[in-house]
């Protein structure tokens, strides 16, 4: 509520209002936060293995930090640990109260805090991914939380998910159809799902993956290294 | 009834502590007890009569000079009875002033809340930056297969001129919830252990429904819920016997 | 006073980190001790009177003196003996005042307050007194477990809301109780415990797999 947007009664109880000038948000850093991007999806679609790709393929060039959000608290946290990706100071688990939509957009401020506590703690960064808990296709995040939000499919629950669409399909700045694979193996045929994708999301890009064959996700670790050079003007 | 007692303990010059003033009177009866030797000077609660009752208003003053060592128990277990219906409630109130380098242990047996009671426990425990408290207490609701009568307890321990732990207990029938999962869950005992000062142990998980915490200021917290009383002990007498073999302060 | 104004402050739906938190039912539960919905109503009873009670007077105590906020939160620390509730409480202070922060003109109350000393300065900053703080304190030490019940065991979510219908005049009459102490010195406000919730917490943070923070 701003002040200029609104008039008082003159019975109104008085009370204040916040500088509009002033951003709630604003970073505890002087200077430009990190690029935040949410990885979104169904449960096992791979957003796991797609955040340990990217942490592989972008660790050396990108100061990056990762929040998850798991179903139980540090699941994801634990396997990016295992695997050796990404110091443990690096990662942060929020906990999301069986909920985790809930959690990345209605109320984002556990993962928020998550967010500032690892700027404050690390130094300026240039990449945070947050990563949801895996849940059903009309999850999507806040943007008050991040900038840009990827979708993560795979083909094992065949070629009908572009089609059936919901905000995460229809919506998300990049769809990654992941697993491609298996789809010999399930039947599902990709050219299918890439006119369905292209039918529900117009101009937005849709890229095919196979981390087991592509380790470092190629095409999304491209994707985000053209969102950062974009943000960050060259010194 | 009205009564009042008072322990004075000084160091006296020589590594002891000598008991300046020890006086009492029916039912806070004091008797100095345990070895003349060792820096520790022991004092037991001996207890004229059952109690407290309805209408006895009762005050204990404890006060450990610069570089005392006190410790207080007692003989029996405190049982609160209803006594004169429409009397007051009872109320035991207890002040403790702990100079810096003393040491008060406050070990008592256990307060138990016969059906009908309705007691009130006050105890403001003030330690000078540097010296050292072991404060227990222990709470059975009801004697065998009764119900509980009505106790609270609210305590107060500063340190260094700040307070460092503050709580209040309530159970029995005018307590809504007492006996609910979040307070004590339909247990019958409960006992807590605060330590403040230097020298404080790690924080652990004790087994069961324990706890040793560590607070936001310089002490710690030990709670134990039990079913009875033994399950407490288990729980918090090991803290407090671990407390007594440390070495006296240089 | 505007009660729309309490409404929002008081919502469930405040983006404020609440929906992470189960105010110990999820430890209470764990143990066996919550089950079903008596178990419930007698866990929210018993957080009502002890947690919400001082969460209710602290907040009140807030509003009505929003600059000894700091003296405030260490009366809270000193009657929050486990460091996993201080955190909890610390988290939701933090979260509470940053969606405060977006909505009124909060004056300094730190960076991480406890969740009831940032109650209650968000309540003034919005132009509520300190009654209106310590409903919405005493109201949300009940409300958070109440639909963590119904989240954890599946319970039936009208008899979990009727329950918390049934405690209404029981928050009432304890946001009372708290309103008219809130001018007390701080080591006169309420600092009724509960053991199991202290304990309970304790344990809590040491598992591996938990849904809720705490
Ligand atoms: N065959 C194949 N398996 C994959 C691929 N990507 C991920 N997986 C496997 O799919 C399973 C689930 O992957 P995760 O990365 O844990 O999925 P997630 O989306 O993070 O799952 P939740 O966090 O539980 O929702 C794991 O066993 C991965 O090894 C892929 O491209 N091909
Ligand atoms: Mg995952």
């Amino acid at each position: 509520m701003h002040p200029e947007l609104h008039e008082h009664g003159p019975d109104e109880v008085p009370h204040t209002h916040p500088d509009p000038g002033v951003d709630p948000h604003t970073p505890l850093h002087p200077g430009p936060r990190a690029l935040r991007i949410g990885i979104g999806g169904p449960v096992g679609s791979g957003k796991t293995a797609l955040v340990a790709a990217l942490c592989r393929a972008l660790g050396a060039e990108l100061r990056l930090a990762v929040v998850t959000n798991d179903i139980y608290t540090t699941e994801d946290a634990d396997f990016l640990l295992r695997n050796g990706v990404l110091p443990a100071d690096r990662i942060r688990a929020v906990e999301t109260g069986c909920c985790p939509h809930t959690a990345i957009r209605d109320d984002i401020s556990a993962n928020l805090d998550a967010v500032e506590d690892l700027e404050a703690t690390l130094g300026p960064l240039d990449l945070v991914l947050v990563e949801s808990g895996g849940d059903n296709l009309t999850a999507t995040f806040s943007k008050g939380l991040i900038d840009q939000q990827i979708f993560v499919v795979d083909v094992a629950g065949g070629d009908k998910v572009p089609r059936k669409g919901g905000p995460g399909v229809t919506t998300a700045d990049l769809l990654v159809i992941n697993k491609t694979d298996l789809a010999p193996l399930v039947g599902a045929d990709l050219s299918v799902m890439d006119r369905d994708a292209r039918a529900r999301r117009g101009e937005l890009p849709t890229v095919f993956l196979s981390l087991v064959g592509d380790k470092a996700a190629t095409p999304v670790a491209d994707w985000i290294r053209a969102l950062v050079a974009a943000r960050v003007p060259a010194a | 009834m009205r009564a009042g007692a008072r322990i004075v303990a000084e160091a006296d010059g020589r590594g002891g502590t000598r008991l300046a003033v020890l006086r009492g009177e029916s039912p806070l009866l004091l008797r100095r007890t345990g070895p003349r030797t060792g820096g520790d000077v022991t004092v037991h609660l001996v207890g004229g009569a059952a109690g407290p009752l309805r209408g006895d208003d009762l005050r204990l003053d404890l006060e450990a000079g610069p570089g005392a060592r006190l410790t207080v128990r007692s003989v029996a277990a405190q049982l609160a009875l209803p006594g004169r219906p429409g009397a007051p409630a009872s109320r035991l109130e207890i002040r403790a002033v702990v100079a810096a380098g003393a040491t008060v242990r406050w070990l008592p047996e256990p307060l138990i809340a016969a059906a009908g009671c309705d007691h009130r426990a006050v105890t403001r425990v003030e330690v000078e930056a540097g010296g050292a408290v072991l404060w227990r207490d222990d709470l059975v609701c009801g004697r065998h297969d009764e119900p509980s009568g009505d106790v609270h307890t609210d305590l107060i321990i500063r340190y260094a001129g700040s307070t460092l732990h503050r709580h209040e207990l309530a159970v029995g029938p005018r307590a809504p919830g007492w006996s609910g999962a979040a307070v004590l869950g339909g247990a019958r005992a409960v006992g807590s252990l605060v330590l403040a000062g230097p020298d404080l142990p790690e924080a652990a998980l004790l087994g069961g429904d324990a706890a040793l915490m560590t607070l936001a200021g310089p002490g710690m917290l030990a709670t134990a819920v039990g079913q009875d009383i033994r399950q407490v002990r288990a729980a918090l007498d090991p803290l407090c016997v671990e407390r007594q073999r440390l070495p006296a302060p240089a | 006073m505007s009660l729309a104004t309490l409404l929002v402050l008081a919502d469930g739906r405040l983006p404020s980190g609440g929906h992470a938190h189960s105010g110990g039912l999820e430890a209470a539960v764990a143990a066996g001790r919550v089950r079903e919905v008596r178990d419930v109503g007698g866990f929210l009873r018993g957080r009502l009177q002890t947690t919400g009670f001082v969460s209710a007077a602290f907040a009140a105590s807030a509003c009505a003196r929003t600059g000894a906020f700091m003296d405030l939160d260490r009366g809270l620390d000193a009657r929050t003996p486990s460091p996993a509730l201080r955190r909890a409480s610390r988290a939701q202070g933090r979260a509470l005042v940053r969606a405060g922060r977006a909505m009124w003109a909060l004056p300094d109350v730190g960076r991480e307050p406890h969740h009831p000393v940032a109650l209650g300065v968000l309540a003034a900053a919005a132009g509520l007194g300190p009654l209106e703080a310590a409903v919405a304190a005493a109201h949300g030490a009940v409300s958070g477990p109440a639909s963590a019940a119904v989240r954890l065991l599946g319970l039936d979510p009208y008899a979990v809301h009727s329950l918390l219908a049934g405690l209404a005049p029981e928050i009432d009459r304890i946001a009372a109780d708290a309103a008219a102490r809130a001018d007390d010195p701080v080591d006169a406000l309420p600092a009724a415990g509960a053991p199991l919730l202290d304990i309970g917490a304790e344990l809590h943070a040491t598992w591996e797999v938990r849904l809720f923070a705490s």
